[in-house]
């Protein structure tokens, strides 16, 4: 991840999963209690994609159909994405709990309804923009962008930075 | 313009009228968070440079998803929430003392009106007393017991009417796999919605608890059970949506033609009639969780096991939804006719549901549960098919070994 002026840029390598990927998929509930973020990663996608750990590299980026992160709202989830390397999370929409908790701890998602995207392609994210760059196809799809107070939240690092500086939310009442 | 219940809720904690898609800021009544999101949320708390909550009175603590403790890591993360609650003043219930859904209603925390925000998703079960329930994560639920508030997108409303009345036999259960069948697993996201209609007046508190529970199952931010013919054991004036509400869709649904559903794996939508499946062969029968381990839950598997055994080839565990319900089940007998017939309780808590312990499945085995979720790998085994349905229709297909509706064994 990096910024250029005000923009907010993350390019990776796509990693392609379908729809309702489900909280239970991304971390068992087995492996949730522990504040232990390693073994999150450990188990990531694990009853789906067993072999998704030692193939993600840093920086990769998730790329997922509709309802991704339905179900349980364990924030191990994203935190288990996050701490095995992953640096986004595109998919046509999120479930809503899973999409505060991608936030809350920094992990940036963006929502593109309609995408022309490969497993393996290398993508370029810009947050600020709303825009998702297909750089391997040379294509670019408008995102739904998100409100200015996550990414503040997002700049931050997540919501425990961002309350640290800010003690509130500044959201215009 | 009148307003949904949603809408009136947040309003009333935005200090401003809100209406659908407004984003806000709102004061939040109670909290609360379990041993599978508290010490993520005490570590974010104490990250983000809180010393003290803003409101020990409205932090709950429960001990619940792995209570008693599996393992040693588990253990010192429930000493870790001990330790927080003594800190901090707050309320704490620990282990065997029940599920925390069960436990914010019976134990009259969670109140008409107000907003409560829990970090467990089935927090939408709230709505059955008319509070506004949402589910969230460890960090979010950090930030209310900083700041007192919550920022919220003020969600549409789809408003379910229900008509006719549910036949004898056939449970709240039935009715909301219905639902979460036609509206889909993702139908609801971001969504309220509004359960309401003849069908919903008559029931009882316990199978109203059960439809908002299973609101999330369609994605939903939260739901409201219509309070007509709620009785609370205290004073309470309900919130009711304007006549000119504005509704995003509007459902209807007859009561009198549901029958015992099944939702199949490995999601709650996939819901099929019992008939349709019946005759397949049970390994596990488990009644418990948040949604349907109430004492009303068990008196109707008392009903179908009374005087006779299980099936040798399966296994009955329940999983009361607190220790109210148990003493109450002693006391008027249902957990020996239960025990009678062969089947083995667990303490209070959430336990096979999540997986964690007391009843993992084995590879290969068909699971029939009152829970609320069949995701793949659920209740600890990917290699287990896990199948939803009321507790009637565990308990009768625990009696028969096999899939069976449940009206075979219920007198009318």
């Amino acid at each position: 991840m990096r910024f250029i002026g005000m923009a907010h840029i993350i390019e990776g390598r796509a990693h392609l999963y379908g729809d309702n990927i489900d909280t239970d998929a991304i971390i068992a509930g087995k492996y949730t209690k522990t504040l232990n973020l390693r073994s999150l990663a450990d188990h990531v996608l694990e009853d789906l994609d067993p072999d998704f750990r030692n193939r993600v590299r840093p920086g990769d980026i998730l790329v997922a159909g509709s309802n991704f992160g339905c179900g349980s709202s364990r924030e191990q989830a994203p935190l288990a994405l996050k701490t095995a390397g992953v640096a986004a999370v595109i998919a046509k929409y999120f479930a809503r709990i899973f999409f505060r908790n991608a936030i809350n701890i920094g992990l940036p998602v963006l929502e593109v309804a309609d995408y022309q995207i490969a497993a393996g392609d290398t993508l370029a994210l810009d947050l600020t923009a709303g825009r998702v760059r297909n750089l391997t196809q040379k294509v670019d799809f408008k995102t739904a962008g998100l409100p200015a107070v996550m990414i503040d939240i997002l700049r931050s690092g997540g919501l425990v930075n961002y309350l640290k500086k800010n003690g509130a939310y500044a959201i215009d009442q | 313009m009148g307003q949904t219940v949603a809408e009136k809720i947040i309003s009333a904690h935005a200090g401003k009228p809100v209406y659908r898609d407004d984003l806000v800021v709102a004061r939040v009544d109670q909290t609360m968070a379990s041993d599978t999101t508290a010490p993520l949320a005490i570590k974010a708390f104490e990250g983000m440079g809180g010393s003290r909550v803003w409101d020990p009175r409205r932090c709950v603590l429960v001990i619940d998803h792995a209570a008693p403790a599996p393992n040693e890591r588990v253990a010192d993360l429930h000493a870790m929430m001990r330790r927080f609650a003594a800190e901090q003043k707050c309320r704490l219930f620990d282990i065997g003392e029940g599920i925390c859904h069960q436990l914010m209603v019976e134990q009259s925390i969670a109140r008409p009106g107000q907003l409560v925000i829990g970090a467990d998703s089935h927090s939408c079960t709230y709505g059955a007393v008319g509070a506004m329930g949402a589910g969230v994560g460890s960090t979010d639920l950090a930030a209310v017991w900083l700041t007192g508030r919550i920022w919220l997108r003020v969600p549409k409303t789809i408003k379910i009417e229900v008509t006719g009345s549910l036949r004898r036999g056939v449970q709240g259960k039935d009715l909301i796999l219905t639902i979460v069948g036609k509206i889909g697993i993702a139908g609801a996201t971001y969504r309220s919605m509004e359960f309401c209609g003849p069908a919903i007046v008559g029931l009882p508190l316990s199978e109203r608890l059960t439809i908002a529970n299973m609101a999330i199952e369609a994605g939903a931010k939260t739901g409201f059970v219509d309070p007509q013919g709620l009785r609370l054991p205290y004073e309470f004036e309900a919130v009711v949506a304007d006549s000119d509400a504005d509704y995003e869709q509007v459902m209807t649904i007859t009561a009198s033609d549901i029958s015992p559903m099944l939702s199949r794996p490995h999601a709650p939508d996939q819901v099929v009639a019992v008939d349709a499946l019946a005759g397949k062969p049970v390994d596990y029968a488990f009644i418990g969780t948040c949604v349907n381990g109430r004492l009303e839950d068990l008196h109707i598997a008392a009903e179908i096991l009374r005087g006779s055994r299980i099936d040798p080839g399966t296994r009955l565990i329940i999983g009361p939804a607190s220790r109210q319900v148990f003493r109450d089940a002693v006391n008027d007998g249902t957990v020996e006719i239960l025990s009678a017939a062969g089947a083995t309780f667990i303490p209070p808590g959430c336990g096979p549901c999540v997986g964690t312990h007391n009843g993992v499945p084995g590879s290969g085995e068909t699971v029939i549960s009152a829970g609320n979720r069949n995701f793949k790998g659920r209740m600890g085994n990917p290699e287990a098919d896990i199948y939803l349905a009321s507790p009637a229709t565990v308990a009768a297909s625990a009696r028969e070994g096999r899939f069976t509706n449940p009206l075979n064994f219920i007198g009318t």
